[in-house]
């Protein structure tokens, strides 16, 4: 591998973030660029169609698909009620007349001579999205939706579950080293991202579901945890539809591994701010991470140097990969031959200084934390 | 087959999903070898979004370490002008971007969804989301989940011919108001492959014929009994190609500068392992284990089969060979103690972090246990599906969907002659005789079996390479591309623990292995010997039990293994005495740092 290819994670205080928010199909837009809109605004509209049913008026009728044109009492693009005659057959001296009656409110979309089968729509349903940042509007997708463009704190956990969410930043933790457990949770978390240490158990999840939390953000959590709460094991990391009650954004990994310092950090000093979160995870090429993003006023600092370059000496990384998992430290070297590690691969290696020694780590293990 | 040409320089490359990989081969004397390779980062995603940069990249690597000039600003320069500038042909595969992803739809989930999952995954495809009626989903809540997921292609099933037509039709509309959009470029519409009941094609053809490319085919389940999956599955291959390669950032370009048609990957490497099995008339497996899946191609008595498992692989799909095999098969390879916890949490990790590797010793063992049983399941799969079609389209009865056919599978793996592994966690493992002992512990050869590695991932570009040159694509395989590990020698057959198994005699000496033993005997690359395998009265070598086979047999860089510990290989179940046994056999043929 010519490549150390993990990038590291995204954790900024300010900077730049654009969303792009589009309907699942074509709608009203209902804001202009420039505009400042709010996280929970709603920016664009559409109605989905509602469901469809199929209804066998031939067969009811008792008559072949072409020949239920005489009956028919409704035609298409009709309003009709539940129970509403559609079609009726004209009986034996006007008596015991069949009666096609429509099973739902809604709309005949069409009617079938081949088939003998009509179409019934149930009313449209309302799909709106909302700006999920607080921000102004970049740019507007005429019919579809926006580019919402804010300067923010802008934090990307490893891991998540859930979609979209809302609320204020509650710290429940005074250490990035500390469990979120239930008894930290406090009933006033209702509607709040909750934010741990190091490791949130089961029934600490469970508990913030309980009280109506929106998120929770932390460091680690282990799968056997996570299989529980979800009722099921995550076999390739595409994740966001969950519906659990809750978002969960780790930020480190699997296992009791202490929130990097910076994200605790920033989360702490941004108490009691609202957040916008997403739980949403695809690891494939084109990785889609979770996220916590805090609007702030004024403009974006310069981009982290280095940041784009690769590693280099200096770097602040993190170690993904035992035997130092989860610890950080600075590369004070990186030998470009290959050396021969543990396991007698022959690999590219770096050299990081931990608290109390420097350590031999494959470049590939590591991840480069900004700030 | 295009008359061969004399050829003297021939570059091909192979995009993957993370990197592009380039070769240069070269002609010298009369045979073509290998040159150099280079390799460079897959330039598909933003902020590039053009796979020839990566092209180009790997290509100038290729420049340097060759010292010949290939490319001209950015052209490469074809024919070859003299010997040290230009090449005379370029081929290349692809599989960036993820392969083909494909989102699957039907009616109910256990039924037309599931054969449409397998319509889908047996094309090569990864199959994003099963969607169906039953799935416990609100209707905009599939809406949604259609929306957000952007596959390259959807397959829509449902319903026996004949039957209601309602609920395929709801899932056509469902589609329809989610309109999604290709991955790749807004600007060609989304293939839709209809493969459901044929009462509803015209319902269907109104709903979606207009917004997406809809492609209508035979239905994959005509009736509830009957599976036809090769029309989808045909269709999915021809759609790939045409519409959704093009559509890929730069393929276009990528396509005016190729010589033969791009190929899939998994494709051209088996097109290889099937010119290979032809040429040499023998049975092959191959198998190439990825980050997020398993190929596994087969060619017996001269028929080829490949399967993709989908979800089987190193990094991204690592924690579903967890989920499929259950952690009891994993740690029972491992030979000591951990806790469950945290393996699955290593095993976890290592999914949301792709790309790191093994540092230390149980680390790479417990990678290299995972391997087995991904390896394992692919290979399970791979037997279910390459059964004997000659011709005609197969059909599952009722009883077939609970009893898997094993006795109508084309594996024989007495009579297979060669195994080829490919895959990081193959190629790349620390010792050669690692590799070796992931394939057999995963297949189980039979009887003598030749085992090689793909040493750096050639075989696709070998594999688009015989379409223009089929010789040139052999010898480089033949003597730059395979990794000789050795052979294998399992005779079949249970028995007492220190029993004589079998005894072979070779030139210069005789080994006797015991029943429950592994023995690893030095025989270097290139040599080959005669030897008599003499098997115990319950053992069988490819003779019969008892009887004795003489034949030729070729050394490796790990030599011979004589592997007495029974077919089926079983595992004690004293968890003790199992980890014992497991340290005995590596350390019988020396596989890790003591």
């Amino acid at each position: 591998m010519a490549h150390a290819y993990t990038p590291g994670l995204q954790v900024a205080e300010r900077t730049v973030v654009r969303k792009e928010r589009r309907l699942p199909l074509k709608g009203e837009v209902l804001i202009k660029e420039g505009d400042t809109v709010e996280a929970e605004q709603i920016i664009a509209r559409a109605y989905l169609p509602g469901d469809v049913e199929l209804l066998n008026i031939a067969g009811q009728l008792g008559v072949s698909g072409d020949e239920i044109k005489p009956y028919l009492k409704k035609k298409e693009g009709d309003e009709v009620k539940k129970g509403e005659i559609i079609a009726e057959s004209r009986g034996l001296f006007g008596m015991f007349k069949t009666q096609v009656k429509s099973p739902i409110d809604g709309v005949i979309e069409s009617i079938s001579f081949v088939t003998g089968q009509a179409i019934l729509r149930h009313p449209p349903q309302e799909v709106s999205i909302k700006a999920y940042i607080n921000g102004t509007v970049e740019k507007v997708i005429p019919e579809e939706g926006a580019i919402i463009r804010t300067v923010a704190t802008f934090i990307q956990g490893i891991f998540g579950i859930g979609g979209e969410g809302y609320g204020e930043i509650l710290p429940v933790c005074s250490s990035p080293d500390e469990t979120l457990t239930p008894d930290l949770i406090p009933e006033t978390a209702k509607g709040k991202v909750i934010v741990g240490g190091s490791f949130v158990t089961y029934e600490a999840l469970q508990r913030a579901v309980e009280v109506g939390a929106t998120g929770v953000v932390v460091g680690g959590i282990d799968a056997d945890d996570l299989r529980h709460f979800l009722g099921y094991d995550i076999g390739v990391a595409i994740t966001g539809t969950e519906k659990k009650g809750i978002t969960l954004i780790v930020t480190e990994g699997f296992g009791r591994m202490n929130m990097a310092k910076k994200t605790f950090e920033l989360l702490t000093k941004y108490a009691g701010r609202r957040a916008s979160i997403n739980g949403a995870t695809q690891i494939r090429a084109g990785v889609m991470r979770p996220e916590v993003i805090i609007t702030q006023e004024g403009e974006a600092e310069e981009p982290h140097k280095g940041w784009e370059t690769g590693l280099e000496v200096g770097h602040l990384v993190r170690i993904i990969r035992e035997p130092y998992f989860g610890q950080i430290g600075r590369v004070v070297e990186l030998p470009p031959p290959l050396e021969q590690i543990e396991t007698e691969a022959r690999v590219r290696i770096l050299k990081v200084k931990l608290d109390d020694k420097v350590v031999t780590i494959p470049r590939a293990n590591v991840e480069i934390i900004q700030g | 087959m295009p008359q061969e040409k004399d050829y003297n320089a021939i570059l091909a490359t192979d995009c993957g999903s993370t990197t592009t990989k380039a070769i240069l081969i070269e002609k010298r004397g009369n045979e073509y070898r290998l040159r150099v390779r280079g390799e460079a980062p897959t330039t598909v995603e933003a902020p590039f979004e053009d796979v020839t940069r990566g092209v180009l990249n790997a290509v100038r690597e290729v420049e340097e370490l060759s010292n010949r000039e290939i490319l001209e600003g950015e052209k490469i320069v074809k024919p070859a002008l003299n010997e040290r500038k230009g090449v005379d042909t370029y081929v290349s595969t692809s599989s960036a971007g993820g392969g083909l992803q494909m989102l699957v739809v039907g009616v109910v989930k256990s039924m037309t969804a599931e054969s449409a999952a397998r319509a889908a995954l047996g094309a090569g495809a990864i199959v994003m989301e099963t969607i169906a009626v039953d799935d416990g989903r609100l209707p905009h809540e599939k809406i949604q989940l259609i929306r957000h997921l952007r596959p390259d292609m959807i397959l829509l099933s449902g319903g026996v011919d004949g039957g209601t037509i309602t609920h395929v039709v709801q899932m056509a509309q469902i589609i329809a108001a989610a309109d999604p959009k290709p991955r790749f470029g807004l600007t060609y519409k989304l293939p839709i492959i209809y493969a459901g009941n044929k009462d509803a094609r015209e319902e269907v053809k109104k709903i979606l014929g207009e917004k997406f490319d809809l492609h209508i085919v035979e239905n994959i389940r005509p009736r509830l009994e009957e599976e036809n999956l090769i029309p989808a599955r045909n269709k999915i291959h021809e759609l790939f190609m045409e519409h959704v390669m093009s559509q890929a950032p730069g393929y276009r370009k990528l396509m005016d500068w190729v010589d033969a048609p791009i190929m899939p990957t998994p494709g051209a490497v088996g097109l290889l392992v099937h010119h290979v099995a032809k040429q040499r008339g023998i049975d092959v497996i191959g198998v190439d284990i990825g980050g997020a899946t398993t190929d596994i191609f087969s060619v017996f008595k001269g028929t080829f089969n490949r399967t993709v498992s989908a979800n089987l692989g190193m990094s991204y799909s690592i924690s579903n060979v967890l989920v499929e095999a259950g952690l009891a098969n994993i740690k029972r390879w491992l030979p000591f103690d951990i806790d469950d916890a945290d393996l699955c949490n290593r095993i976890k990790n290592k999914m949301i972090r792709p790309t790191t590797i093994p540092q230390t010793i149980e680390e790479l063992k417990i990678e290299q246990a995972i391997a087995r049983e991904a390896l394992r399941l692919a290979f399970l799969h791979h037997k279910t599906m390459a059964v004997e079609l000659k011709g005609v389209q197969r059909q599952r009865t009722i009883s077939d969907v609970f009893i898997q056919e094993a006795a109508k599978s084309l594996i024989n793996m007495m009579s297979l002659a060669l195994i080829i592994g490919s895959g990081g966690v193959l190629s790349h493992a620390p010792r050669r005789v690692q590799a070796a002992m992931m394939l057999l512990d995963a297949f189980q050869p039979e009887g003598v079996t030749q085992l090689t590695v793909d040493s750096i991932f050639m075989m696709p570009h070998l594999g688009v390479l015989t379409t223009v040159h089929e010789r040139a694509a052999l010898e480089v395989f033949d003597k730059d591309c395979l990794i000789r590990l050795g052979t294998a020698i399992a005779p079949v057959g249970d028995g007492k623990e220190g029993e004589e198994a079998v005894k072979v005699e070779l030139p210069d000496q005789t080994v006797t292995v015991k029943f429950g033993e592994i023995e690893r005997v030095p025989l270097e690359e290139g040599q080959k010997v005669k030897v008599r395998i003499i098997p115990g009265r319950k053992f069988d070598v490819g003779n019969g039990r008892g009887r004795e086979l003489v034949t030729e047999v070729e050394g490796g860089v790990v030599g011979l293994l004589i592997d007495a510990r029974g077919r089926p290989l079983k595992l004690p179940e004293d968890d003790t005495k199992r980890k014992e046994t497991l340290v005995k056999w590596f350390e019988s043929v020396d596989m890790y740092p003591k």
